[in-house]
């Protein structure tokens, strides 16, 4: 499995696009401290690029390079290796490279000017997320064999968890706006990892005060021992299920 | 011929100097009740440091109490302490702890009742019911004193100063802590409130209603448990006050509720969830504020009308002003919008477009509080922009028409 990985991980670090990627966050977030002093406004623009950003890099690139590395995956499997080390090894090494691409690219420059709550939440939901789109990623591309029909299912996910998504639940929001919501929103915000994730980090920045009963709901739940167990667990889920069912795909898939 | 009249009042006032009584341990008289027993009409007592445990204390005579380094004159929890009935009584240097709690009796450290020409001057109250308390009274001074409580819930606790039925009050310098509401008028009119400071109280910083002709100037409200909230009162003046950091999911900078002919001016709105929010208000001119770091700068309910907002400043607010319904009555103008993105192609420091203030999320948000899980979403973001480009949704009327390019500099300009 080290040996896999090791592999991977040198086969990403040749493509260059990680370096890229590592210096593009490096640069933005460099220079949002640059033009803002305070540190909750810098993590407040941060925001949108963990939200927009950093999904859709993970799993365009995700499912980019699984395709790029199939003849690999294929003469690997040739080998007595076992099929969900080969896959596993393939997750863990596109994974970890753009985890550390994101760690280096936004904590350095948190860590040079100074590191606090909101930055090592904004570093979690960060790494959450780029973990779960790249599990998402696996699972859009074990779905087909075409490797555009698989980046487009990917960019869907992407669109459908970062957009259309939102617009439901507007929708459900508005048409059921005389009943009390506060619970059932909290259930449906965890169908999406995108919006779990932007309320962790809101929350956080304490500007809930201004959202009303809601947000005092919000910041209550949030704000417990249980709250914060309970969304890391449901982010869990979201990296965990549909790698898991990835997997199950590519055991029995005839290659 | 009044004025001729006034000249051999004074003289007479210079004349009548009274004698002053001693009052310690140390002292012939012991007690503050004896002190008052002996004297009479124009005397003085001075308190000497020490502890007072004497009761309800009843003055009826035109006296001045002075203490020296702060006597504490104790309530032990069970009494109101000064009850002051008399004319020119003068309160000064004294220290009141423990007024006793009850829930039918407002029990004050010190009460005042039909009164004219008081002067209460720096005292420091701990952990009384009620601080200062005046009913039915006339010019009056209440200057420099420092109210401190800690109460846990508001039902266990009264007003750090409570005036009812007053007229020609001063208010000058005090300091209001803990209490439910720091300044509490009720028909309180033509009074002048200026420099006080009020943090930490469990309702409101100033809570006031029917006081009408008052006039606020330079005074802090921060951190309140609901903010400023201020009612059914014409001619209000409020000049140069801070409200910072009501924050809290029904908490207000500054709540005006059937507020009419007022001018708010030069005041600053910082950190708190509601800058100001306005109901069933009219003919209020705001002039020179400035908003920042608000959740919503302003709540501008569709049910006021004819006010005027011109020359402010908004910058860093999450919402600069949301609004409930399309029709639209009030003027906005002039003011320096952060969120602005328009241009000024001739240089003349006033934006070229018109600037829309509210946004389709506000509006909402107004309609629907669950909406605000939505927050800095990618889908809000794109909404807003569809809103903006061709507005739909949100009042067409509402906008500022000559937006300023750059924050006015109101310290430069004083």
């Amino acid at each position: 499995m080290t040996r896999v990985l090791k592999y991977i991980l040198y086969d990403i670090l040749r493509t260059r696009f990680i370096l890229l990627y590592t210096a593009f966050l490096f640069i933005s977030t460099f220079g949002l401290y640059q033009l803002d002093s305070d540190s909750g406004k810098v993590v407040l623009s941060l925001l949108n690029i963990v939200l927009m950003v950093v999904p859709l890099v993970s799993i365009v690139f995700s499912t980019i390079h699984f395709f790029n590395s199939y003849e690999f995956i294929e003469l690997m499997l040739a080998q007595p290796v076992k099929r969900s080390t080969v896959f596993l090894g393939e997750f863990m090494g596109v994974a970890c490279s753009l985890c550390a691409a994101f760690v280096t690219g936004v904590g350095v420059p948190m860590l040079l000017f100074g590191i606090n709550a909101n930055a090592l939440t904004m570093l979690y939901t960060g790494v959450t997320l780029t973990l779960v789109f790249v599990s998402l990623a696996f699972l859009s591309s074990v779905l087909t064999r075409d490797k555009a029909k698989a980046i487009g299912i990917a960019l869907l996910f992407w669109l459908y968890f970062s957009l259309i998504y939102d617009g439901l639940l507007l929708w459900v929001v508005y048409s059921f706006s005389d009943y009390p919501l506060e619970k059932i929103t909290l259930v449906l915000i965890a169908f999406n990892p995108v919006d779990l994730a932007r309320i962790i980090m809101l929350l956080q920045l304490d500007i809930s005060a201004l959202m009303g009963f809601t947000g005092a709901f919000y910041q209550e739940f949030f704000g417990s021992y249980l709250g914060i167990v309970l969304s890391t667990l449901v982010l869990f889920i979201w990296i965990v299920l549909p790698i898991a069912l990835a997997q199950r795909i590519f055991n029995r898939k005839d290659l | 011929m009044k004025k001729l009249l006034v000249i051999p009042f004074l003289c007479t006032c210079l004349i009548s100097f009274g004698t002053s009584i001693p009052v310690g341990s140390k002292h012939t008289v012991k007690t503050i009740k004896q002190a008052i027993e002996k004297a009479s009409h124009g005397d003085t007592l001075i308190i000497y440091p020490g502890v007072y445990r004497e009761g309800n204390i009843v003055l009826e005579k035109r006296l001045t109490v002075i203490g020296k380094d702060y006597p504490i004159v104790d309530g032990e929890n069970k009494y109101e302490i000064f009850t002051i009935h008399a004319d020119h009584v003068t309160v000064y240097g004294l220290k009141f702890i423990n007024t006793g709690v009850a829930s039918i009796n407002d029990l004050a450290a010190i009460k005042v009742l039909e009164s004219n020409y008081l002067r209460v001057q720096n005292n420091k109250f701990e952990n009384t019911f009620f601080g200062i308390y005046f009913a039915n009274s006339t010019n009056c001074r209440v200057e420099g004193n420092e109210l401190k409580s800690d109460a846990e819930s508001e039902h266990q606790i009264g007003n750090g100063i409570h005036l009812w039925k007053c007229e020609h009050m001063t208010l000058d310098n005090n300091r209001v802590t803990g209490h439910r509401d720091g300044i509490y008028f009720e028909f309180v009119t033509e009074s002048l409130i200026t420099n006080n400071y009020s943090e930490g109280n469990m309702r409101y910083g100033l809570h006031f209603m029917f006081s009408h002709n008052d006039e606020y100037r330079n005074n802090t409200f921060i951190n309140n448990g609901a903010g400023v909230a201020v009612m059914y009162t014409k001619g209000v003046k409020m000049i140069g006050n801070t409200f910072e950091h009501n924050w809290g999911s029904s908490a207000y900078g500054l709540l005006l509720k059937d507020i009419r002919d007022s001018f708010v001016t030069g005041n600053i709105f910082k950190k708190n969830s509601v800058g100001i929010f306005m109901e069933g208000s009219s003919r209020i001119e705001f002039r020179e504020n400035t908003f920042s770091e608000n959740g919503y700068a302003v709540r501008l309910q569709a049910s006021c009308d004819d006010n005027v907002f011109e020359r402010n400043n908004f910058s860093a607010n999450t919402f600069d002003l949301v609004t409930n319904g399309t029709l639209v009555l009030n003027t906005i103008n002039h003011n320096y919008w952060d969120h602005y993105e328009g241009y000024d192609l001739n240089h003349d420091a006033v934006g070229d477009v018109p600037y829309r203030p509210v946004s389709l999320y506000g509006m909402v948000i107004e309609h629907m509080p669950s909406a605000v899980l939505l927050w800095r979403s990618f889908f809000v973001f794109l909404m807003d922009r569809a809103e903006k480009a061709v507005p739909a949704i949100t009042p067409d009327n509402l906008k500022d028409n000559s937006p300023a390019m750059k924050p006015y500099d109101f310290h430069k300009a004083n």
